[in-house]
């Protein structure tokens, strides 16, 4: 990585030729669309989401910017019903997973993180394993409904609890700190539980953070183990009410709210369960980008 | 903070010096609390992977849920010719095939491309800018991907309204089933092909820049270059991912298929985990949708190991390096 600082650095290095303009005009018009087709989509739901029925009729079904933006759909789905209702199942599965899993992730990585434990390069063993061979739907099916999790909100978290990947970035950061601390700390008496408290926790604050973003993220985009465990549907998350609106196209009841008035369109609705789904990820977003590139390297790298 | 450091000196440290002389048990005793903190974690990979790996007896069985695992009959290889003679089973192989084909040949090469112009950017404002942009769509569900992509390609959506603006026939791509390899491509595309770079981009910092300024004093072009010094350097973590992708071959994105089979029908949109997941969860064919969860693991672990094999054979490192682990 020693000479990487040359590619890095704006400046051209001596050696290499000057650009040609339409070289720069054809890499500038690349990246120009790219950077478009990624963020346009996003406006777009933003936009449908606030536009009146007048507004979408008149624009074919699709806003680039609404001329007279609105509220009213956001308050349909606020008003109570099945969306306020999985946003709330949504919070919840998000937090309390996340929390199980970073602490489980936690205890695993520093437990696995000193050489020379017994039966530690056993344990790393079975877990660095099951990266490689999955069970497949069927038996992992069958056994959340003999643990009897089957539509429980603990049937969305148990079978994801740890994941190898975050495991081996915390344990390649614990294994990274200096010896010299924890040995200290032996030496003034401090057993292996309160060095992970003292010394280890406070110092891989970054790394714990972005293993919990990640985890959060998945939580909040869980489909699968949604779609296979929740049965009832005051269970659902988002993304099964995502579904069942957006996709199955069902209407959404208008409630009391618009009785009288003209009510928001139904694609108004639909983008605004979009954005509901859509907004907490990317407040997270700026964080995770702060801290994921050298995250995922570092696993990637010596997974 | 690189954590690759740390790595290097640990293991320049081995072999680890151990006090001969302390038993099983004082080791345990020494070893106790760093134990059972691992204990939960340990405890969690044996349940929830281990455990259903045994559950795939119900293959052999013909498993009824109110009988369980231990009074089902079992009934060998009944399960895996049954599901053989399904031309439902061939229909969904043979989709399945399609869609990891098209996305080997243009979701593949899509993040090597992309990290390669990245790579080219030498304003790191711009280069960062790119990054944040195409980084994001990763973290988004495919609940979500599905139903933007809906809003832009679907019956009321943005590309139909600019075909008839331009004279032409709507076309409505989301329920085309002729298009719908191409569709879960694009699709997947636009979600992880910034993403994908990350792993390139790495590889590509740790060419050593002397290669390419000895390069061009010997006069090669910048074409020459690219050619000679930056696709040796990042040919091994190609490999390396390629033939990862080969072994999840039989398995196309789940949670993006399951949501848009309907849409297409199951002819074109049924691929072998949707099959498993409506044969055997929806309609209770445990039994044959389990045998076709085993073959499809055994057909993933034999492509990896042929396609290591393979790349050994050409003198590449492949996915293991040697006696290391």
């Amino acid at each position: 990585m020693k000479g990487s600082t040359v590619a890095l650095t704006s400046k051209r290095p001596a050696w290499m030729e000057r650009p040609t303009w339409y070289g720069l005009a054809l890499k500038g018009l690349a990246l120009a669309f790219i950077v478009v087709a990624v963020a346009y989509p996003f406006v777009s739901v933003v936009a449908t989401s606030l536009s009146t029925d007048r507004e979408i009729v008149a624009n074919g079904g699709l806003v680039i910017w609404p001329t007279d933006p609105t509220l009213d759909a956001y308050r349909v789905i606020f008003a109570g019903g099945d969306v306020t209702n999985a946003l709330v199942n949504s919070i919840f599965v998000a937090t309390i997973g996340t929390a199980a899993s970073v602490c489980a992730t936690i205890m695993m990585a520093y437990g696995l993180s000193r050489r020379g434990v017994t039966g530690g390069r056993f344990i790393l063993m079975i877990a660095l394993f099951s990266m490689l061979f999955g069970a497949g739907i069927i038996p992992n099916f069958l056994l959340v409904k003999e643990l009897g999790l089957y539509n429980t909100f603990a049937a969305l978290i148990l079978p994801g609890l740890i994941s190898a990947f975050n495991f081996i970035v915390l344990r390649s950061f614990f294994m990274g700190l200096p010896a010299e601390l924890i040995d200290s700390a032996k030496v003034d008496g401090a057993g292996d539980f309160r060095i992970l408290l003292r010394i280890v926790l406070p110092l891989s604050k970054a790394p714990i953070a972005v293993v919990s973003l990640f985890y959060a993220v998945g939580y909040w985009n869980a489909f699968f183990n949604a779609l296979l465990y929740l049965d009832d549907t005051d269970k659902w998350t988002l993304p099964l009410i995502l579904r069942l609106y957006v996709l199955q196209g069902q209407p959404m009841a208008q409630g009391e709210a618009f009785s009288g008035e003209v009510p928001p369109p139904q694609l108004a609705i639909q983008m605004a369960v979009v954005v509901v789904a859509l907004v907490p990820i990317l407040l997270v977003y700026p964080f995770l980008q702060r801290f994921f590139t050298k995250g995922v390297l570092s696993g990637a790298i010596k997974g | 903070m690189t954590v690759e450091a740390p790595e290097k000196s640990a293991k320049a440290e081995r072999p680890v010096v151990r006090r001969k002389k302390a038993t099983l048990w004082e080791r345990l005793k020494r070893d106790k609390v760093m134990l059972l903190l691992a204990g939960p974690g340990l405890l969690y990979f044996l349940v929830f992977h281990y455990l259903p790996m045994l559950g795939n007896i119900v293959a052999f069985q013909d498993y009824q849920p109110y009988l369980g695992f231990f009074n089902s009959e079992w009934i060998g290889f009944e399960n895996f010719t049954d599901a053989f003679a399904d031309p439902r089973f061939w229909s969904a192989v043979t989709n399945t095939l399609v869609i990891a084909l098209v996305q080997l040949v243009f979701f593949f090469p899509a993040p090597i491309a992309l990290a390669l112009l990245l790579n080219s950017i030498l304003s790191s404002k711009i280069r960062r800018f790119v990054q944040s942009v195409v980084y994001l769509p990763h973290f988004i569900g495919w609940v979500i991907i599905v139903s933007i992509f809906q809003q832009i390609l679907g019956a009321a959506g943005l590309l139909p309204n600019v075909l008839e603006s331009l004279g032409m026939p709507r076309y409505d791509m989301m329920t085309d089933p002729d298009a719908f390899p191409w569709l879960v491509t694009l699709q997947l595309v636009w979600k992880d092909m910034g993403w994908g770079t990350i792993i390139f981009l790495a590889a590509l910092l740790s060419i050593d820049p002397q290669l390419y300024e000895a390069a061009a004093v010997d006069g090669a072009s910048k074409w020459r270059r690219l050619w000679h010094v930056t696709l040796p350097g990042i040919t091994p973590i190609i490999i390396l991912l390629l033939i990862l992708n080969l072994g999840s071959i039989l398995s196309v994105g789940f949670e993006q298929l399951i949501l848009q089979r309907d849409n297409v029908g199951a002819e074109a949109g049924e691929v072998l985990d949707t099959y498993v997941y409506f044969n055997g969860i929806q309609n209770g064919e445990w039994g044959p949708s389990a045998a076709i969860g085993i073959v499809k693991a055994i057909f993933g672990t034999a492509l990896i190991l042929g396609a290591n094999k393979l790349a050994h054979f050409f003198g590449h490192e492949g996915i293991y390096r040697g006696a290391d682990k």
